[in-house]
């Protein structure tokens, strides 16, 4: 659903109206950007301002046969490092080994194509900037082509590009040789781009570019970021949401070695010292006297018996169909309630931002998902323009959604440390601090109601969705909530596929709110829509006493992209074949960010009803492909994160405060419980989905419907554990 | 204080109770050692003291004085140690960040244990977690970096003969 927005807003812009501008580099050297044209719609982001031409660009070629490619997205670990260069790098036609990489810096020639800000999320990164990487490889090998074809005297036609070289009978000059003249060409108008049959690089399996630093310690991350006289900052936060400082007593963490200085910030008290641990055991010394007000109330036990009582009303309409009273009568009804929790999303790397205040401006260094947000947020709290803060972006040690704040919630309390103080300043969050602070998944309710037709089909299907918004209250509401239903709160649920074979349906919704502050997890709505409908879907089958895969596909179009990815995930598992003793499977199958992906999980229940989930299979039709092993690794790696919401985390809320703290009692899944995952993609044609999100929605329901399977007992609430 | 960290020697002016982890990453300026919760739950921390898997985030840095902690830029200057070279090899790393304490968790694992089995990688890596899921590649690639050690071994031995 939200990939129909962005598609929206996309459509007649970018493709025809994109221009490009060479630059010659001071340096030396040819360098490609894309310049978005000012009147591209910005409907999801900050007014950008187009009026200066950012010196910087896609590509640029150095003397010494160096490709450097600018990233304007985030690596995070989902392998855009690598996938998104294998893109322009195809139609550059340069030698791959040649090729580098940097993160882009904040400007407004990086703006993503659909949202007009930059940033990374929603699993768009590849399909939204494939058509501008190829065009602007293709832009730079033209020209390279044409310098060439100059120099010998001699017409394009005449000459090819391979391996970093434009080479013309026996004669062969490279990229970094023709970078200079290549710069002072005139941009061709039109450039032709490869044909599919062509390509070398896009399809094909490519290791990652970031390995070699990432075994060696080497890669930098926001919280390894060392600036000149830079002091590291610990900030004590509310205890409660919503809860003001009525006064604070810093004269024993002062008196502590390595303590340089104690600021108040809108979000808290900061202690700066000269290391982190100077800075923690400051920020632990603190005496804070704070008003809880009324969050000190708030508890997660209350919530729910709040959102059990809504999901009895109706809420508003997100998707109808017929009367539903007419089916509901006589038929036989089954009904079921499904409930997951808050979740943090603890990222490896604990949150952290660098703020350098100079005399022109800002400079601001960290691992973020959310640029344009960031810096037109710093410029806000410094009162400088957005061109004068200077985002640096490391790598991130995970991102999950957790670096996406509309608020920029770590980067603006970190630049108000640096205001306050007046010093260059690494604010570190703890771990505690992190799972503490907010931003969570929402926690979900999701009442489901099914009229029992013909066949056992559904004739009827009421969805009732209860829980927070995520989007009010951003600058993406416009965007994004419609007539009154957040459309990231229905995903999944509103567009599930079934509908279109139940003629009488109806999702709704309701949207409570609380202080709690919520945000994008990895695969967002789709992360208990999914639980919910392919749990649901495999309780009807039952009640049909059908096979749950053949109850699916009934319901299904033949045609389908779901039908695709099921059949060859049931087909690759053995999907009916005799398992193990004590194992049973259980599958889901669901679409999210453009991809539909089927997971069937194999587990076993021990004798201390621990859930073990030995084997996964998954099946994934995200469109044409890029990289074969990013797509490979980021199912295991949404299966990974999915098992862990599945198994084990939860964050819940008593007295107003969070329960958990750490890795401890906030558990994530671990090595031992990694199942064998297998990954089949689906040939396709398609349009292109994304790779990042869509592996974790299935594997819950995957693991719930396998438990019932195995144990007769249906689970219905997140994480999974037997009373 | 002095701490004999990657065979070099550090002379430190830190409180007694200071972890080794911040001493390295804020003080010696090694960052490549990784902070993720500063209570043993999660080993991003891990070096190796003397050869064995330590967690940084709790280990006093005053209770090492005349032990050799090896870092992961201790482990090879060049990404050659056969774990780095297995983990590349087999495309492990996501964002990276849990990385550097995998590998010295298992370098120290394939100093004990050359020929790991599923099992015994469970056992010694258990307490290192990694968020983006990168578990069954770490497996595959422990086992790799066995079979790397055995032939730079047979190698080793055939340079001398």
């Amino acid at each position: 659903m939200l990939r129909e927005l962005f598609h929206k807003e996309k459509k007649g812009t970018l493709s025809r109206r994109a221009f490009l501008k060479s630059t010659a580099l001071a340096s030396g050297g040819l360098v490609v950007a894309f310049c978005l044209p000012a009147g591209l719609r910005r409907a999801f982001a900050q007014e950008a301002k187009t009026a200066v031409i950012p010196p910087n660009a896609f590509v640029h070629i150095a003397p010494d046969n160096t490709v450097t490619i600018l990233l304007k997205h985030s690596e995070m670990g989902q392998g855009v490092w690598t996938s998104l260069p294998m893109v322009l790098a195809e139609e550059l036609d340069c030698d791959w080994n040649k090729v580098r990489v940097e993160h882009a810096p904040a400007a407004p020639a990086y703006a993503h194509t659909a949202f007009g800000m930059q940033m990374t999320g929603g699993s768009t990164s590849t399909w939204e900037s494939y058509d501008q990487l190829r065009q602007a490889g293709a832009m730079a090998r033209a020209l390279l082509m044409q310098a060439a074809a100059a120099n010998w005297n001699k017409s394009v036609a005449d000459c090819h590009a391979a391996g970093g070289f434009v080479v013309c009978g026996d004669k062969k000059i490279s990229y970094g040789e023709l970078a200079d003249a290549a710069a002072k060409l005139p941009m061709p108008a039109e450039v032709k781009l490869k044909d599919v049959k062509d390509f070398r690089l896009i399809g094909k399996p490519m290791r990652r570019l970031d390995s070699t630093a990432k075994v060696s310690g080497k890669a930098e991350f926001g919280i390894d970021v060392k600036r000149p006289n830079m002091l590291v900052a610990v900030v004590a936060r509310a205890p409660v949401f919503g809860a003001k400082l009525k006064s604070f007593d810093a004269t024993k963490a002062k008196a502590l070695p390595g303590v340089v200085d104690v600021v108040q910030v809108p979000s808290g008290v900061a202690v700066l010292g000269k290391h982190f641990w100077a800075a923690k055991q400051g920020r632990d010394a603190l005496v804070l006297d704070w008003d809880l007000g009324a969050g000190a109330t708030l508890s997660t036990a209350a919530m729910r018996e709040q959102y059990r009582k809504l999901a009895q009303t109706a809420g508003t309409v997100a998707k109808s169909a017929g009367d539903i009273r007419a089916t509901t009568k006589d038929a036989g009804i089954v009904e079921a309630e499904y409930e997951v929790p808050f979740l943090a999303h603890a990222p490896m790397e604990p949150l952290n931002c660098t703020v350098e205040i100079g005399k022109d401006g800002c400079d601001i260094y960290t691992g973020t998902q959310f640029q344009t947000m960031d810096q037109g947020t710093a410029a806000g709290i410094l009162g400088l323009k957005p061109e004068q803060v200077r985002i640096h972006t490391t790598f991130l040690g995970g991102g999950f959604g957790r670096r996406a704040t509309p608020t920029s919630d770590f980067v603006a309390e970190a630049v108000q440390v640096a205001k306050a103080s007046g010093k260059t300043v690494k604010v570190v969050w703890t771990r505690e601090d992190d799972i503490h602070g907010g931003y969570y998944r929402p926690m979900w309710l999701s009442r489901l109601r099914a009229a029992v037709g013909v066949g056992g089909k559904p004739a009827s299907w009421e969805h009732t969705i209860v829980g927070q918004s995520i989007i009010a209250g951003t600058p993406f509401e416009k965007a994004m909530v419609k007539d009154g239903v957040d459309v990231t709160s229905v995903e999944g649920a509103a567009d599930s596929p079934y509908l279109a074979a139940i003629p009488v349906h109806r999702v709704d919704l309701h949207s409570p709110t609380s202080a709690i502050p919520v945000l994008w997890w990895r695969s967002v709505g789709h992360s208990h829509t999914a639980f919910a409908v392919e749990s649901f879907i495999d309780e009807l089958a039952h009640a049909a006493k059908k096979d749950t895969l053949e109850y699916r596909r009934d319901l299904l179009p033949a045609d389908s992209r779901e039908r695709r990815a099921l059949d060859l995930a049931a087909e690759k598992f053995g999907w009916g074949k005799p398992l193990p003793k004590g194992h049973a499977a259980g599958l889901a199958v669901h679409q999210s960010f453009g991809s539909y992906v089927a997971q069937i999980a194999e587990v076993s229940i021990d004798d201390k009803k621990q859930i073990k989930v030995h084997r996964v299979v998954c099946a994934i039709d995200c469109g044409p492909i890029v990289n074969p092993l990013t797509i490979e690794a980021q199912m295991q790696s949404g299966i990974a994160f999915g098992l862990s919401a599945a198994l084990h985390s939860e964050i819940t809320f008593k007295d107003g405060k969070v329960e958990q703290s750490n890795f401890n009692n906030y558990q994530v899944l671990r090595l031992n419980e990694m199942p064998k995952v297998e990954v089949h993609i689906v040939p396709s044609t398609d349009k292109m989905g994304g790779v990042g999100e869509p592996g974790t929605p299935p594997i819950a329901p995957a693991v719930a419907n396998a438990v019932f399977a195995a144990t007769g007992k249906r689970l219905r609430q997140l994480p999974l554990r037997f009373a | 204080m002095q701490l004999d960290v990657n065979g070099k020697q550090y002379d430190v002016d830190v409180p007694a109770d200071m972890p080794l982890l911040w001493v390295l990453r804020d003080v010696i300026g090694l960052t490549g050692t990784k902070f993720g919760c500063g209570m043993m739950q999660c080993g991003a921390c891990t070096v190796q003291v003397d050869g064995a898997p330590t967690r940084s985030c709790v280990t006093p840095a005053s209770t090492l004085a005349g032990k050799k902690i090896t870092t992961i830029e201790g482990l090879s200057a060049d990404a050659s140690h056969a774990v780095q070279r297995a983990w590349i090899e087999t495309d492990v790393v996501q964002c990276g960040y849990c990385q550097s304490g995998q590998i010295m968790a298992a370098a120290a694992l394939l100093t004990t244990k050359p020929k790991p089995t599923d099992a015994d990688i469970d056992a010694a890596m258990n307490g290192n977690l990694c968020r983006c899921g990168t578990y069954q590649r770490i497996r595959a690639a422990v086992h790799r970096a066995s079979e790397l050690m055995a032939a730079d071994k047979l190698g080793e031995v055939g340079h001398v003969a």
